[in-house]
């Protein structure tokens, strides 16, 4: 493999600790050499990226996203969609494993990360928790794990009962995996679309109470607690209401292991955006209310966040042209995370750049124990995202890399354009 | 702990909410919200005139213009006041509905509403199941839409007509309704074939042009299932917006408190005959059983609390009128009494929606009728 030299940029690495001018060495598909400006000794033939003006930082690590395959491959593949990762910065991705059939299994663990799949970035399969994702039968983690998952979740179909629930924990830290719960109580959700409140009053839709989620993240943290583990990790997917993250503040007080992402159209967004019935604001969780957007702000602000994770949900275009109640969940994410994150949470909520990115990338990486992601430190996988922060940018769906186009921020003003995405030194995505 | 308590270190600027762009077409009528106070106006005045016009002229105002009625529930008063309202303009009309076409087979409401304007309909009347269906037909076929009830959202057509016949037996000086106050039948009125004392059908004294203080010092009570109800959500916006207080009385299950917020001048009263005592409208409601969704509620309970009868009537508001948009289930709601009663304005609704119907199906092929100097 031939070497890349990265020059003349800015680098930040939150997790090394490193901000400032460096050139980087890229070889054999990891960090070879890190210098200042010019101090590089690197052989000829050596292919040079100029990065004058530019941020070179870790590539971006999203722990939740949804690759559609196997089973859904109209809606986004593993190829379109790392293809959007990469496009988006993103050089890892942990796929979701509500597919067709369910990813219960080392089979389709291994299926999703072949090379036959033509992903541009890395994929790291997270996997059903029971047989199915059907809350009932756990599944073998050591199997899973050795096939290359990350963590174990139902997503999208929460654990409700209590006795699946400690089990799925306490095997799961046996063998040193994560447990990540969509946290929704369903009994209280059945035909909603959306928050409960005066909105879904007004628009006449059945309201999902936020109840349903923070109710289930204070069972998942009792149930950790009980379990006395200090290896129990607990991880609460896509947090969206106060009441949930108060729990969470709560349990890491109490020195737990619970942590916790949010995403971008949940400290960006409410129900009010919904307006008139738009699909491409309906997901799960909903949007929730301005009192529940400014706390998702005020959490990352404050350090009790622990990543920002898309969701990304993609959908076909006639799946969501439909009545608002017939739609499915979910909207894409992976090409606005990072555009979005700048412009909103380091321009005008002045959350520093290496914070921003450390969202993004170190802590995520460090959440799933990925080794060597999330990171630019020597020997570090050559996983690079090199963009220009000032750069501001509209984003349109309709040119994205995703098959889909279900984005409530089609025509957005987005901040920070990617330049370059390296994935494991090879050029991922370059924009001219 | 306190969710709220942590506190608010700088002041935040989110993203704005981007304005509606709805409705994309003039002509519809998707919520009650969407019209103007001289909206209003014209559509009540253009009711009238319609009403009262001979109608071998009045077929000559769509002559041949097509209409379509997609129907995806059932329906009785609707529907028909709709297609006679169409057709009493001369519009051919169109009947669609989801039992007897390619809906059954699967086809989406996106796809039947650009089979309809392809097949030349100029405009769609809409029911649907689903809230926010009209909005969605709207946006993909650019038509004007007149939305004839959606899910549990909105059904403007009948807050209009709701708001007609109030107007009818409105007393501008005391500010009281009158079930005695018959208008007089002009020359015009057509539907003489539906049994009643008269039709009311714009008399003297009837209102047309409507402001903000139109019905100041009048309250409106909607009784019963207001969260599955699109007639309760319709009519608490549009009277209050004319001066009215709307008060919800209902049980927590079917009205829950924060129905209080959906706009102003709108309260809510959990005992009915405290409601009652300070209405001079009542408007009932059916108990949507196909949309309680499995919630079981204690029938006889709800009669004790809820039921018009006409014991409460007399004792509480022997002055009032007594709406309700049909259809009635006699002996639940209402007593067949109250329903057939001195005070019932029941069909006298249905009568006015035609008459509303007319001026609103005028409105969406006619765009210069909009504007409101027809009249």
């Amino acid at each position: 493999m031939t070497a890349l030299v990265i020059r003349g940029g800015h680098l930040i690495d939150p997790a090394a600790g490193v901000d400032g001018p460096k050139d980087i060495l890229l070889k054999d598909g990891r960090v070879a050499e890190i210098a200042g400006p010019g101090k590089l000794k690197f052989a000829n033939g050596a292919a040079v990226l100029d990065a004058t003006g530019l941020t070179v930082a870790p590539g971006l690590v999203d722990i939740h996203v949804h690759l559609r395959e196997p089973g859904q491959g109209y809606k986004e593949t593993i190829a379109t969609g790392t293809a959007a990762a990469a496009a988006g910065g993103f050089t890892s991705v942990a796929a979701m494993p509500n597919t067709r059939p369910v990813n219960d299994s080392p089979e389709i663990t291994r299926w999703m990360q072949a090379p036959e799949r033509g992903a541009s970035v890395r994929v790291f399969p997270i996997a059903a928790a029971t047989r199915g994702s059907k809350g009932e039968a756990i599944n073998d983690y050591a199997a899973l794990k050795s096939a290359g998952a990350v963590a174990v979740t139902d997503d999208g179909y929460p654990i409700l009962k209590d006795n699946i629930m400690r089990e799925t924990l306490a095997a799961a830290a046996r063998v040193g995996l994560s447990v990540i719960q969509h946290a929704e109580d369903t009994r209280l959700t059945q035909g909603s679309s959306m928050n409960a409140g005066p909105m879904a009053f007004k628009l006449g839709l059945r309201g999902m109470p936020p109840e349903a989620e923070s109710g289930m993240v204070e069972r998942d943290i009792r149930l950790v607690t009980e379990l006395r583990d200090a290896r129990v990790h607990l991880h609460v997917a896509h947090t969206s209401t106060a009441a949930a993250l108060a729990a969470v503040r709560q349990a890491r007080r109490s020195g737990l292991r619970v942590t916790c992402e949010v995403a971008p159209h949940h400290f960006l967004l409410t129900e009010e955006h919904v307006g008139f019935y738009n699909t491409n604001a309906k997901m799960n969780p909903p949007l929730r209310s301005a009192a529940d957007r400014d706390a998702m702000i005020e959490a990352i602000l404050d350090g009790v966040v622990d990543a920002i994770a898309t969701d990304h949900a993609p959908h076909a275009i006639h799946e969501k042209e439909v009545e608002f109640e017939n739609a499915p969940n979910g909207i894409t994410g992976l090409e606005t995370a990072l555009g979005l994150s700048l412009r909103w949470l380091h321009k005008e909520w002045k959350l520093p750049l290496g914070r921003v990115l450390s969202l993004l990338s170190a802590q995520p990486a460090a959440l799933l124990g990925l080794k060597g992601r999330g990171t630019l430190a020597v020997g570090s996988f050559a996983d690079v995202v090199v963009f220009d922060p000032k750069a501001e940018w509209t984003f349109r769906a309709r040119e994205n890399k995703s098959k889909a186009r279900n984005t409530p921020f089609d025509g957005w003003t987005m901040q920070g354009k990617v330049r370059w995405t390296i994935s494991e030194g090879r050029i991922a995505y370059g924009s001219e | 702990m306190n969710p709220t308590a942590s506190p608010v270190r700088r002041q935040l600027h989110p993203p704005p909410v981007p304005a509606s762009p709805f409705p994309y077409n003039p002509g519809s009528l998707l919520s009650a919200s969407d019209l103007t106070l001289e909206g209003i106006s014209h559509i009540l005045a253009r009711a009238t005139a319609l009403e009262n016009q001979d109608p071998l002229t009045r077929d000559r105002i769509l002559a041949k213009r097509r209409v379509a009625l997609l129907f995806y529930e059932s329906s009785t008063r609707t529907r028909t006041s709709f297609e006679l309202a169409a057709k009493g303009l001369g519009a051919d009309t169109t009947l669609v509905s989801s039992l007897s076409s390619s809906i059954e087979k699967g086809e989406s409401l996106k796809d039947t509403g650009l089979t309809l304007r392809a097949l030349g309909a100029e405009a769609i009347i809409l029911r649907h199941n689903s809230s926010g269906a009209a909005w969605l037909l709207e946006a993909e076929t650019r038509l004007p839409v007149l939305n004839a009830g959606d899910g549990m959202h909105e059904h403007p057509t009948q807050a209009l007509l709701d708001l007609r016949t109030i107007l009818a037996h409105l007393d501008p000086v005391t500010r009281t309704c009158n079930p005695n106050k018959r208008p007089v039948i002009l020359s015009g009125a057509h539907f003489s074939g539906v049994e009643g004392p008269a039709s009311p059908t714009g008399g003297q004294h009837t209102i047309h042009e409507v402001t903000a203080e139109t019905l100041a010092g009048v309250t409106v009570s909607i009784v019963g299932d207001i969260l599955h109800s699109r007639v309760a959500r319709s009519n608490m916006l549009l009277l209050p917006r004319l001066g009215a207080r709307v008060l919800l009385c209902g049980p927590k299950e079917l009205l829950p408190d924060l129905a209080a917020n959906a706009g102003p001048g709108i309260a809510i009263e959990r005992n009915f005959e405290t409601a009652l005592r300070q209405s001079q409208a009542v408007m009932m409601l059916r108990i949507q059983a196909e949309r309680l969704a499995g919630l079981a509620l204690d029938l006889e309970q709800y009669k004790a609390n809820y039921q018009l009868t006409g014991h409460r009537l007399a004792t509480q508001a022997p002055e009032a009128i007594v709406l309700h948009p049909g259809p009635i289930i006699r002996g639940l709601e209402v007593t067949a009494g109250v329903a057939d009663g001195p005070q019932s304005v029941i069909l006298e609704q249905v009568r006015n929606g035609v008459a509303i119907r007319m001026a609103v199906v005028e409105r969406a092929l006619l765009p210069t009728a909009g504007q409101g100097g027809r009249a």
